[in-house]
């Protein structure tokens, strides 16, 4: 499959999205259209499905029944479709997943050196520009375990970078941080979504969603209950009830 | 105006050496009484041994058979070759220590070098036939005494770490006929002992192999050690590739990596590393274990010194012959011992 030089519009399509994890029914139909440039928040309590969701679009987890379609490519069990489209999603997890026996440099510039075919050079140069970006270019020597969980997250946005995705997604990036470290990787990320690109984001973080989101997706049992715009989540802040559904509401009002 | 704040040293009987005496040998008099004993124990034994070695020991038994215990009945007159393949080695090691780089990655053409000297030590030590006026043959199956030792575990452990990898990444597949037949595989070799898979390898080789081809019984022993380790080595390296968090396979997926990839630069690297100590392990067990092919006929050190002390010259002398066996297997296992220890504190085993 040939990489795509023109990105299409709706650049994330999900039609009717099932998954059962046994008999559990975590995905109950999604719909949802997402367009490029968009930085979309999803939020919900614990046990709902929005990591199972974001995981299903980059195959991480596969999705029983309905479709999906990542800039144009459809998500099937065809491997080819399945690498072509893990190639321009990248994504950032909870628990960081840097690999402990590369330093940092090495970190990132694996997958373009391997996947890419870019020469040594190349994905150094670009490597120390993104590692720059994020704010610890004197970090590129060091092997993760030599960094703090605010750094290691950096570098995971780094490597997640190096290979040019069209989305980028993140499944609770700051959720195992302390706080003192959880505003550097959000200034990233804010900086990231001002730039342009597509974003999907699992978070808590409120103040991230204010700040930059798009489209606000309140994800509970399965499905996406409520939808908000960011002038109705500023209302929502201020006075949960505002918020359309009674979930929603409750949800709210425990975070908040 | 600041003042030097004194500075109070601890008291003389609690630190250093005399600390530690007090500390470790005599703090209490049960610990002084044992201190005692073990100091008398010690130098009991020491004085006998040292003594044994020294006085009594009659050493010309060594010397005397030195070239037997290194390579048996290997010819005299090419006895080179095994200098030769020796220097081959040396040289190969020295330039490898020199030449290493910290990550504890090698070069390229050291690992080419390795890899060309198998084929080259293999022609120089066994020859061309038996008219050729260069190198005329001598099979392997002359090769004995310390030679033979080392060609077994050498080849043994070269051989069955490759196939061990298999065979673990063989037992994980989701591809059902591949998995069974790699468990039935692991599990009937782990279950009886090397002694009767030499036995059946030396009976049984022949059945499979298509008449032309008939190995020797050095041969043969070598591919009943080399399957006989590999199942054991799996065993580790599965162990190894059990230990290592799905986030690094979901991350190895994230970013575009296909699962050839996900194995080869993520997975294996970091399993493998984490167990090196089980891996040299077995390595060390297979050194041992090369003098059981005794049973099946073949010379290696142990044997040879069994045929020494059988010479009607030196009758009566194991303690010697057998000691210094000892000796030469400790050399070999420590040195392997310790260069596992090297390549773990090379690689951060345990730090990262």
């Amino acid at each position: 499959m040939e990489e795509r030089l023109e990105t299409v519009e709706d650049i994330i399509i999900c039609r009717d999205v099932h998954k059962w994890f046994g008999d559990f029914h975590v995905l109950q139909g999604v719909n949802v259209t997402i367009k490029r440039g968009e930085v979309v928040v999803v939020c919900g309590p614990s046990g709902g499905g929005k990591s199972t969701f974001i995981r299903t679009i980059n195959r991480l987890e596969e999705h029983q029944r309905g479709d999906i379609i990542v800039d144009g490519i459809e998500l099937t069990s065809d491997l080819r479709n399945i690498h072509a489209i893990q190639r321009e999603i990248g994504m950032v997890f909870q628990s960081f997943n840097l690999f402990p026996h590369l330093k940092v440099i090495d970190n990132v510039t694996l997958a373009p050196i391997w996947v890419r075919r870019w020469s040594k050079d190349k994905a150094e140069e670009t490597a120390m520009q993104l590692l720059e970006r994020v704010g610890i270019p004197e970090q590129a020597q060091k092997y993760p375990g030599q960094l703090s969980g605010g750094q290691q997250q950096r570098v995971a946005i780094a490597r997640a970078l190096a290979m040019q995705p069209k989305i980028m997604l993140f499944d609770e990036p700051t959720s195992a941080l302390d706080p003192e470290m959880i505003k550097e990787v959000l200034d990233v990320m804010i900086e990231l979504a001002r730039s342009g690109m597509t974003m999907i984001v699992v978070t808590h973080e409120m103040g991230f969603a204010r700040e930059v989101a798009t489209r606000i997706f309140f994800f509970d049992e399965g499905d996406i209950v409520e939808e908000l715009s960011t002038e109705e989540l500023k209302a929502a802040i201020q006075d949960p009830n505002r918020a359309k559904k009674e979930r929603t509401r409750l949800f709210l009002s425990q975070i908040l | 105006m600041a003042v030097q704040p004194e500075v109070i040293k601890p008291p003389r009987t609690e630190v250093g050496l005399l600390g530690w005496l007090k500390k470790n040998l005599f703090s209490t008099w049960y610990h002084v009484l044992l201190t005692f004993f073990s100091i008398a124990f010690v130098y009991v034994v020491l004085r006998a041994v040292i003594t044994w070695v020294v006085r009594d020991a009659r050493w010309e038994v060594v010397v005397v058979n030195l070239k037997v215990f290194m390579i048996g009945r290997y010819p005299t007159k090419e006895a080179w070759r095994v200098l030769v393949s020796l220097g081959i080695v040396v040289l190969l090691a020295m330039l490898t220590w020199v030449f290493r780089r910290a990550e504890g990655k090698p070069r390229r053409w050291l690992v080419i070098g390795w890899l060309l000297s198998l084929p080259l030590i293999t022609i120089l030590l066994r020859g061309f036939s038996r008219e050729s006026p260069f190198l005329p043959l001598v099979s392997e199956d002359v090769w004995s005494g310390l030679l033979l030792t080392l060609v077994l575990a050498i080849v043994g452990i070269v051989a069955s770490f490759p196939l061990g990898v298999l065979l673990a990444l063989g037992r994980r597949s989701k591809l059902p006929v591949i998995k069974v037949l790699c468990t039935v595989y692991i599990e009937t070799i782990r279950g009886v002992p090397l002694i009767s898979v030499l036995f059946m390898s030396q009976l049984m080789l022949p059945l499979f192999l298509p008449p032309e081809i008939r190995l020797g019984t050095v041969m043969r022993a070598l591919t009943g050690m080399t399957l006989f380790s590999a199942a054991y080595t799996a065993e580790n390296v599965r162990g190894g590739l059990a230990s290592i968090p799905r986030g690094q396979y979901e991350a190895a997926r994230a970013v575009g990596l296909n699962e050839v990839l996900v194995m080869g630069l993520i997975v294996l690297p970091q399993a493998l590393r984490a167990v090196i100590p089980a891996i040299v392990g077995q390595f060390i067990s297979l050194f041992k274990d090369t003098t059981l092919v005794v049973i099946v006929g073949l010379l290696d050190l142990l044997g040879i010194a069994k045929a020494v002390v059988g010479q009607k010259e030196f009758i009566g002398l194991h303690k010697e012959v057998y000691a210094f066996a000892a000796v030469i297997f400790f050399i070999c296992c420590y040195t392997m011992s310790s260069a596992s220890r090297r390549l773990e504190q090379a690689l951060g085993v345990g730090e990262r």
